[in-house]
């Protein structure tokens, strides 16, 4: 069984989209979750439909979705204070100083994360590569398992099948009310992902209805 | 709640040439979004943003009609201007903010004019 299991994203609602199933998982079975979320995703787009956020209003309610959502799931949350689309821009080495910081306080088994390269945002390749580095430098034998989710169209064809696989069906009910907890973004997003529906359960459990991560190898 | 609302070209041309000749801070963006290829691969990924650029302005004009609206903002040597904007607020503090959303609601272009710094 996993000791402590951290998560580390950039935006609040990627943890409700891509790992919600799996970290219900491990809060069921009594494992100590804890969120590390890089941004108050300040630079969304969507705002709301209908639109009841701005551009100087919408850090604050993506901060009390955020909160609400982990709230939801029962996770610890950490907000690391970086601004939204700038993570790429900030120095590498001080990241992942920064995680490694925290990492060696929580001393988790599991660490959850992106896939640098292979998850489409720059914010989540920033992240995941900090992560990965900040991992890395932590000793051999009390290095915990790094797992790197990668959302690409291609990532199947470039790095082969994932190894872990969650099938989320007893949890999704719990995945969609942390999904929708973000409520200035859970439609838009799911919209963005279906042309034919706007049912937006339906539209999760066929986008969302398993979560996949790669076994990071150092 | 404040809600953007659709712009009204007079009250708007009002707002600005409130900030005429003042130091004001600047916030300019648009994007199409980071998922923009990923969704559909024709598309690019593109986007510019500047926050909290201290810029002072000599004049200011609002042009555009029915729901699409430009703005340009003179500067002793430069220009800043920004299209397809078609709401706007003046919020608390007094800043104006102004945007365009595309018919999903999602933010694609705001110009956002203030007398102190933005946050975040």
């Amino acid at each position: 069984m996993e000791k402590h299991v951290v998560v580390i994203y950039p935006h609040p609602d990627d943890e409700s989209f891509g790992a919600s199933g799996t970290i219900t998982k491990f809060r069921q079975e009594g494992v100590p979750v804890t969120y590390l979320c890089g941004t108050l995703g300040e630079m969304g787009r969507n705002m709301g439909n209908p639109t009841f956020a701005n551009r100087e209003t919408l850090p604050e309610f993506r901060k009390n979705e955020l909160i609400d959502a982990c709230n939801v799931l029962d996770v610890e949350l950490q907000m690391l204070g970086y601004r939204d689309k700038t993570l790429e821009f900030e120095s590498k080495n001080e990241v992942a100083e920064h995680l490694l910081g925290i990492l060696d306080e929580l001393k988790p088994s599991l660490v959850i994360t992106h896939y640098p390269e292979h998850a489409v945002h720059p914010d989540h390749n920033a992240l995941g590569a900090a992560a990965i580095e900040a991992v890395g430098r932590i000793d051999e034998n009390s290095r915990p398992t790094v797992w790197a989710q990668a959302i690409t169209r291609t990532h199947q064809v470039d790095l082969g099948k994932p190894d872990v696989e969650i099938d989320i069906a007893p949890y999704f009910k719990k995945k969609m009310e942390a999904i929708l907890a973000h409520q200035s973004q859970a439609q838009g997003v799911l919209g963005s992902m279906s042309d034919t529906s706007d049912d937006m359960e339906e539209i999760a459990k066929e986008r969302l209805g398993n979560e996949f991560f790669y076994t990071w190898k150092y | 709640m404040n809600v953007m609302e659709d712009i009204q070209i007079d009250q708007a041309q009002l707002q600005l040439d409130r900030f005429v000749s003042k130091e004001v801070y600047v916030h300019l963006e648009t994007t199409n979004g980071a998922y923009a290829s990923h969704f559909d691969d024709k598309a690019y990924n593109v986007g510019a943003f500047i926050r909290n650029a201290k810029v002072s302005y000599t004049h200011a004009k609002i042009v555009g009609s029915g729901n699409a609206y430009r703005v340009g903002l003179k500067l002793d040597i430069g220009w800043i201007y920004a299209e397809g904007l078609s709401q706007y607020e003046l919020n608390e503090e007094g800043q104006l903010l102004m945007a365009g959303h595309d018919r999903e609601g999602r933010l694609m272009v705001a110009l956002q004019i203030s007398e102190t710094p933005f946050k975040y």
